[in-house]
C-alpha cells in the first residue's frame, strides 16, 4: 500500500493487533467499493499525522473472509480501532476526517 | 484567512465537475468544493460513486465503472487548473457577489472563499426509511449501497425497498449474490422505467412484496426480518430477511442555501433562464435543481450551461 500503513491478512491479522504499540485501525475494505476508495486518502493522512500514536492497517475483505466473518463486518469500509489487541471502536461507513478523529480522540 | 476566487463549485458529481473544466478552460481557475466522505451518495464524485456499470453514458459502448468516470472527470478538471478541495460547504452569504463561502467552522467570523460567481452543483441524497430499527442496524444488515455490501449477502435472501429505476437496479445487482429478493413497494405498480422492469420481471429470483411498506426492521445485533404493513388494509406480516437495501428516491442537498436561494417546496433550486437562480451571479446545475431527467449526462450538460453562463456574467461584469 504506503510506507506509512500495513496490510493485513486472515495469518498475520491476530499476532499484529496483539503485538502491536499503540492502537491499530484496521480498515476493512474492497477493490470494488467506492467509499472505501474515498476515505483511503484521508487514512493515509492520518496515519501520517497520528505516526507514533496510531496505526493505520488494511484489510482486504475479499482475500480474508476470516477476519472478516469473526467481527462481523457486514458494510464497508469499516474501520475498527484495536487496542491491545480487543477491539474498542467500530465505524461503519465513510466519514469525514474530523469525525474520523473525533470518534477515535479517546484512545489517541 | 479568506481566498478570493471567480468561480467557485459547491459540488464534484457529473454537474459540478464538468463546470469545472469548462471554467478551468475559460481560465477562471475555479475552485471546487468538493464534499467529504460519505456513505451515501452525498459525498464527493455525488451518487455515481455508489454505482457499478453505467451503461448510458454517451461515449463508452461497452459501458464504464461509475466510480472510474468520476475519477477521470475529476483528473479533466484538474488538468486544466481546477482547484479541488476536500471540505463540505457549511454555510452561504448571498445578498450579493462576492458572496461568502464557509468550507469550515460555520461560526467563524470570516468566510473561507469570497466568490465572485458561485455554481450549486451539491446533487441529491438517497432519502432512509426512518422506521425503528433501521439506524440501529445500518452497517448489520440495513445498508446504502448495494455495490459495496451485497457481497455479504451471499445465498441470503435480502429486500430491497422501492419502485423506482434505482430500487430494481439495486435488486437486480444483489441477486448477483442473494438467493432470494423481494422487492417492498408500497404501490401496486412500479414507476420504474419499462427495460427494467422488463429485466426485474423476468428474473426468477426476484419477487414483489406489493403494496406493503416496511414499518419496522426486526433484529438484536443484526437484520432479522422486517414488519410489512399492508398500505390499505394495515395488515402485518414479517418478512424473514437478513438484509434490507433502501432506494426510495432522492432529496436535494440544498439545506445550506436555505433562505439565500430561492428552493421550491421539495427544496430543489429554481433555476431560469439556463442555469440561473433568483440571485445575480448564483447559478445551480445538476440534481439540486432538476426532479425531473436525473441522469449523469444531463446532469454534466446542465454543468456545462452553468460555467457558460458565469463565465458570460463575469464578463459582462468586466472582471
Amino acid at each position: 500500500m504506503s510506507a506509512t500503513t500495513v496490510t493485513l491478512d486472515d495469518s498475520t491479522f491476530d499476532e499484529h493487533v496483539k503485538a502491536a504499540e499503540v492502537p491499530v485501525l484496521v480498515d476493512f475494505w474492497a477493490e470494488w467499493c467506492g467509499p472505501c476508495k474515498m476515505i483511503a486518502p484521508v487514512l493515509e493522512e492520518i496515519a501520517v499525522e497520528q505516526a507514533g500514536r496510531l496505526q493505520i492497517a488494511k484489510l482486504n475483505i475479499d482475500e480474508n473472509l476470516d477476519i472478516t466473518r469473526r467481527f462481523g463486518v457486514m458494510s464497508i469500509p469499516t474501520l475498527i480501532l484495536f487496542k491491545d489487541g480487543e477491539p474498542k471502536v467500530r465505524l461503519v461507513g465513510a466519514k469525514p476526517k474530523g469525525q474520523l478523529l473525533q470518534e477515535l480522540a479517546g484512545y489517541l | 484567512m479568506t481566498a478570493h476566487v471567480k468561480v467557485l463549485i459547491a459540488g464534484s458529481g457529473p454537474a459540478g465537475l464538468t463546470a469545472a473544466v469548462y471554467t478551468a478552460r475559460a481560465q477562471l481557475r475555479p475552485v471546487v468544493v468538493e464534499g467529504e466522505p460519505s456513505s451515501t451518495s452525498d459525498q464527493p464524485g455525488g451518487q455515481l460513486m455508489l454505482t457499478t456499470e453505467v451503461e448510458n453514458y454517451p461515449g463508452f459502448p461497452d459501458g464504464v465503472l461509475g466510480p472510474e468516470l468520476m475519477t477521470a472527470m475529476r483528473s479533466q478538471a484538474e488538468r486544466f487548473g481546477a482547484s479541488i478541495v476536500t471540505a463540505k460547504v457549511t454555510k452561504v452569504r448571498l445578498e450579493s457577489s462576492p458572496f461568502g463561502v464557509w468550507s469550515a467552522d460555520p461560526s467563524a467570523p470570516d468566510p473561507d472563499y469570497e466568490a465572485e460567481t458561485l455554481i450549486i452543483a451539491t446533487g441529491a441524497q438517497a432519502l432512509m426509511l426512518g422506521v425503528p430499527g433501521e439506524d440501529r442496524l445500518l452497517g448489520y444488515g440495513v445498508s446504502t449501497c448495494a455495490t459495496c455490501d451485497g457481497f455479504f449477502f451471499r445465498d441470503q435472501h435480502i429486500a430491497v425497498v422501492g419502485g423506482g429505476d434505482s430500487a430494481l437496479e439495486e435488486a437486480l445487482f444483489l441477486t448477483r449474490f442473494a438467493s432470494k429478493v423481494t422487492i417492498v413497494h408500497r404501490r401496486d405498480r412500479l414507476r420504474a422505467s419499462r427495460i427494467m422492469q422488463e429485466r426485474a420481471f423476468g428474473h426468477p429470483d426476484i419477487e414483489f412484496a406489493w403494496t406493503h411498506q416496511v414499518a419496522e426492521v426486526l433484529g438484536d445485533a443484526k437484520v432479522a426480518g422486517v414488519r410489512l404493513l399492508h398500505s390499505t388494509t394495515g395488515e402485518e406480516r414479517i418478512l424473514p430477511v437478513t438484509g434490507v437495501f433502501v432506494a426510495i428516491g432522492h432529496r436535494p442537498n440544498t439545506s445550506v442555501f436555505s433562505g439565500e436561494v430561492e428552493l421550491d417546496d421539495q427544496g430543489y433550486v429554481v433555476t431560469r433562464n439556463g442555469t440561473s437562480t433568483n440571485v445575480d451571479g448564483v447559478f445551480a446545475c445538476g440534481d439540486v435543481q432538476d426532479a425531473t431527467y436525473r441522469q449523469a449526462v444531463t446532469a454534466a450538460g446542465s454543468g456545462c450551461m452553468a460555467a457558460i453562463d458565469a463565465e458570460r456574467w463575469l464578463e459582462a461584469r468586466g472582471s
